[in-house]
């Protein structure tokens, strides 16, 4: 406290700079150097520039309104995952008074138990109303009323150069009535995406803000991007590479790209994209014969879908599948029992590649098997 | 050539802003402003701004000046690797000694001390509680030691959250109502400033949510706040090893959204105060609780020992008392953070003779929230330390005549040489209101009581006595002073005298063991105080002088490790044969005043011997 009053007393903005200057002005007199004389007058002039530049200087404006403004909007969504690498939580935000929000399609909503909390910390469990697989997004709701939200109707196309806010929460910071994160940055390009994950290209390759604020991080998807005066502009993608060059992409979908779709969701006419409205079953299904799998014996409700055999020479032996490998995925669908891979298969035609995530012990793998001839019946 | 240096370069920044200028649009009047103002900010911001080379070579990182003594601010895990002392470069260019001051393991906070000037220049401190999220800010310092001119890299930003809770992450390192901010940190800005759009001191980096970019950073940096540092510099400059506080109570968010108490230590001061299971916590250090985080930050930003308003409430009736918080860790836990390797803390068993009774442990703050559905965030860590520019330490050189002078080891402290210092500075203060050496024969008072009557009272070198109207009391065995608590009801108000008059006439030299706590508020007075601690008798003794002038404000004897302090609070000072003397004590224990004394006589003897 001592130290601290003394400091403001003491304190003389520019005091060495200042010094310095007036060592110099002796110095440069003895050498009765002309030249360096008459650069010392110019300098003098643009410190006394300079001073005048700061008397009537006004610091740019802080955002803090706006974010105050903003955060009763933004949700922090708890769900599945926390096993390893996989995060737990993500972003999102209000989309209408009567508690629909607008997210990111991801494993978090793997659930039957997706917790919403609320700026103010309440919490909700949320039922999941749809989702549109090419956006990535997804649409949940939650049992409350009279609540702040963006209209998605009133989209706000911004151009490159604009100055935004993204709102999210990243690396879970925050928990129950803690505000969500806040990050500033400009739009560096509007775009196109050209990204992947793994090595598999994303559904969406439409227009996208790309961001110079890092929004590439754990549980930032489905925050929600604004401008300086808080309107909506768009909402943050997932943690995707660029395509070409491997490097992380931050970058938002802009709102009038999304509007409709979730618009359809929102009020139940979407023709396709929603989670129970699947595809028809296909003509000729695609089964675990097709790619020279053997799961192990079903023989729980549950039965983990580990492989028990890859046949010789199968597609599923070309592509690297191994015995013991515990299949997660089939396309981007969970799959948490032998019999939910079967059915996820039987969504697919037998021509169709199709895309399996495994766990190998620790680690997670990505196989693209193209089926072929049934084997081994 | 310094200067030609800097004249050509000022010059080519004159030509360049006058080209662009005739190249483009002349952009918006506030833009230019807000420019001029951020620049402005910057250069009052920057000659602060300390660049730390660990003296033996083993990596570095950043600081700030907060007075023009030299004092700097920077992470204990930035001086941890530089150890006793340290080079530290200035934006003047000039490389400067540095040598540890004090440090905090927990808060990751330490100080050092730049030599060889006495007017160095000092950052102000700023509020950091009047900070929202979207103020705009900027972080200064070393990142990956590029500065090998000692000027600093800056990068501005915003506040992407206040009031954050960062876990402890498998150490005693805790960052608690941290700033989060999106300016860049990293690697080598560990302990360098956070500055408000003003260019105020508002925290220290050091800390930083990483992921899959390594150790880089990625829009997500944590700060000590400055209320943290604010409470924690006058304790650093102790130069102890400083512990952080616990109340001695676990809370925990009910359904209903209060917090209330899950488990309490008996012994433990908020106990005494009538702290109990179950109370709803309502507000703590001035600050409302809605969340167990809330109390957890709260509690994070203060130093051992401190004592901070409390709020609770049982049944409908609010209680507002004044709490002592206990300390975090056992010396043995701080001295193993300070000196041993990087790792775990495993706590303690409790010493022999010590109360069995476990601290109870603080669960993970739950909120309201689903048990299942509520992952702890994902730690951050605290920044690496880069690897050093090893071309220029080819060899450890010796410490520095500057830097050994101001050294002295000893266990417990950072380094000792700071804690005599202080604790002289602050004698010397309370001596040049009188110097008591020569009086060492008895001490007789005498006057009249607030609450009715007369007392007097006689201090010697071996016993006390003292007259009251309830009765005539004594102390006669000052071997053991927390034995016998006369008068009754004071809590040990003769031995509390008796500790008094052998300070004043003894001094710290002959008292038995005085150690400088550092610089802590005072209940009803405006400065801050000084305190030293005294040990002699068996019992501590704090004593708390004006930190401007050097009276002796108050004393709390202590005569158990976990018992209230028998407290006296001195005014009225008047000068008496050339000694300021304190003509009313306030006599304070638990939670009552005992008694008011105004004295009106005063009798000091000259000792027999002199």
């Amino acid at each position: 406290m001592i130290a601290t009053n003394r400091a403001s007393q003491n304190f003389v903005p520019n005091l060495p700079s200042a010094r310095r200057g007036s060592l110099a002005v002796s110095r440069v007199r003895a050498a009765m150097n002309r030249r360096i004389a008459i650069a010392f007058a110019i300098v003098i002039a643009a410190i006394a520039s300079a001073a005048q530049a700061s008397a009537d200087s006004i610091p740019a404006p802080s955002f803090a309104r706006t974010v105050a403004e903003v955060q009763p909007k933004i949700i922090k969504i708890f769900g599945s995952g926390g096993v390893r690498g996989l995060a737990d939580y993500q972003s999102g935000f209000l989309i209408s008074a009567d508690g629909y929000v607008l997210t990111a399609w991801s494993h978090v909503l793997d659930t039957d138990d997706v917790t919403v909390i609320l700026d103010d910390g309440r919490k909700f469990t949320s039922k999941l109303i749809g989702a549109d697989p090419r956006l990535e997004l997804a649409v949940l709701k939650i049992e409350a009323a009279d609540l702040p939200f963006f209209d998605l109707s009133q989209a706000n196309p911004a151009d490159e150069g604009t100055r935004v806010l993204a709102f999210s929460n990243l690396f879970g910071v925050a928990t129950g009535n803690e505000p969500a994160s806040v990050l500033h940055g400009t739009i560096a390009a509007v775009t196109t995406l050209d990204a992947r994950r793994g090595s598999y290209e994303t559904p969406y390759q439409g227009p996208i803000y790309a961001l110079d604020a890092m929004t590439n991080n754990p549980g930032a998807a489905g925050g929600a991007l604004t401008d300086s005066q808080g309107h909506l502009l768009g909402v943050l993608g997932k943690e995707l590479r660029n395509a070409r060059n491997n490097v992380w992409l931050n970058f938002a979908i802009p709102t009038n790209e999304l509007a409709s779709s979730i618009e359809a969701i929102r009020t139940g006419k979407s023709p396709s994209g929603t989670k129970e409205t699947k595809p028809k079953k296909p003509d000729n299904p695609l089964t675990l014969a097709h790619l020279g799998l053997v799961l192990i014996p079903n023989v729980l409700d549950r039965t983990p879908p580990f492989v028990d055999d890859v046949r010789t020479a199968s597609p599923a032996a070309s592509a690297g599948v191994h015995v013991d490998d515990l299949i997660l995925l089939v396309d981007s669908q969970v799959v948490q029992s032998c019999a939910a891979v079967q059915k996820e298969l039987g969504q697919l035609e037998a021509d169709a590649d199709v895309r399996l995530t495994l766990m190998r012990g620790n680690e997670l793998i990505e196989v693209q098997v193209k089926p072929g001839q049934p084997q081994g019946q | 050539m310094i200067e030609r240096h800097a004249i050509a370069k000022v010059l080519l920044c004159i030509s360049g802003v006058l080209f662009c200028r005739a190249a483009m649009a002349e952009p918006d009047e506030a833009v230019l402003k807000a420019e001029a103002a951020r620049v402005a900010t910057v250069a009052k911001a920057t000659p602060t701004v300390v660049c730390i080379f660990a003296h033996e070579g083993q990596g570095g990182g950043s600081g700030v000046l907060i007075s023009p003594e030299g004092y700097a601010l920077t992470n204990f895990h930035v001086t941890r690797e530089a150890g006793t002392g340290m080079k530290c470069g200035l934006a003047d260019g000039k490389l400067y000694d540095a040598v540890i001051v004090g440090v905090d393991p927990t808060g990751d906070l330490a100080m050092i001390q730049l030599l060889g000037r006495e007017d160095f220049p000092a950052a102000e401190l700023g509020d950091s509680d009047l900070l929202h999220a979207g103020d705009w800010c900027f972080t200064a310092g070393n990142p990956f030691l590029l500065a090998t001119d000692f000027h600093p890299s800056i990068a501005y930003g915003i506040i992407s959250g206040t009031h954050r809770y960062q876990y402890p992450d498998g150490t005693l390192l805790e960052y608690a109502d941290c700033l989060q901010v999106d300016a860049a940190i990293n690697p080598g800005n560990s302990g360098g400033p956070l500055f408000n759009s003003q260019g105020k001191l508002i925290g220290i980096n050091g800390r930083g949510s990483f992921e899959k970019r390594g150790r880089v950073n990625v829009g997500v940096g944590y700060a000590i706040s400055g209320n943290q540092l604010r409470n924690f510099i006058g304790w650093l400059k102790s130069g102890r090893v400083v512990d952080h506080a616990t109340l001695g109570a676990t809370v925990s968010t009910a359904e209903d959204g209060r917090v209330t108490v899950s488990d309490i230590l008996e012994n433990s001061d908020a106990y005494r105060r009538g702290l109990r299971i179950d109370d709803e916590i309502v507000r703590f250090a001035g600050r409302d609780i809605r969340s167990t985080n809330s109390f957890k930050n709260i509690l994070g930003i203060f130093p051992k020992g401190w004592r901070v308003p409390l709020t609770y409430r049982r049944d409908g009736q609010t209680y507002e008392t004044m709490v002592r918080l206990r300390g975090v860790h056992h010396e043995v836990e701080l001295a193993a953070a300070v000196e041993g390797p990087q790792m775990p803390i495993i706590p303690m068993p409790p010493k022999d003779g010590e109360p069995k009774k476990e601290e109870p442990k603080q669960e993970e703050p739950k909120n309201n929230e689903p048990k299942k559905s509520e992952p702890k965030p994902a730690p951050s860590s605290p920044l690496p330390i880069p690897e050093p520019l090893a071309k220029l330490f080819h060899q450890p050189p010796p410490l520095p005549d500057a830097v050994k002078k101001r050294f002295e080891a000893r266990p417990g402290f950072a380094n000792y040489f700071y804690n005599k210092l202080n604790r002289d500075r602050v004698w010397k203060s309370d001596m040049a209101r009188g110097d008591f050496s020569s009086l060492s024969g008895p001490w007789s008072f005498s006057g009249d009581l607030v609450g009715g009557g007369v007392f007097s009272a006689k201090l010697l070198d071996k016993e006390a006595s003292m007259s009251l109207p309830l009765g005539d009391t004594k102390l006669e065995n000052t071997d053991n002073l927390g034995d016998v608590l006369n008068p009754p009801g004071s809590g040990g108000l003769l031995a509390a005298l008796h500790l008094w008059r052998k300070l004043q006439v003894g001094g710290p030299g002959h008292y038995g063991e005085v150690t400088y706590l550092g610089t802590m508020p005072l209940e009803g007075h405006d400065r801050w105080v000084d305190v030293l601690l005294g040990t002699t008798g068996g019992v501590d003794c704090q004593f708390m002088f004006d930190s401007a002038d050097g009276t002796l404000l108050a004393l709390e004897m202590y005569p158990q490790t976990d018992s209230d302090p028998c407290e006296v609070y001195f005014s009225d000072y008047r000068e008496t044969d050339g000694h300021f003397l304190p003509y009313r004590f306030e006599v304070r224990y638990g939670d009552n005043v005992f008694n008011l004394f105004n004295v009106t006589k005063y009798d000091l003897q000259k000792g027999a011997g002199k």
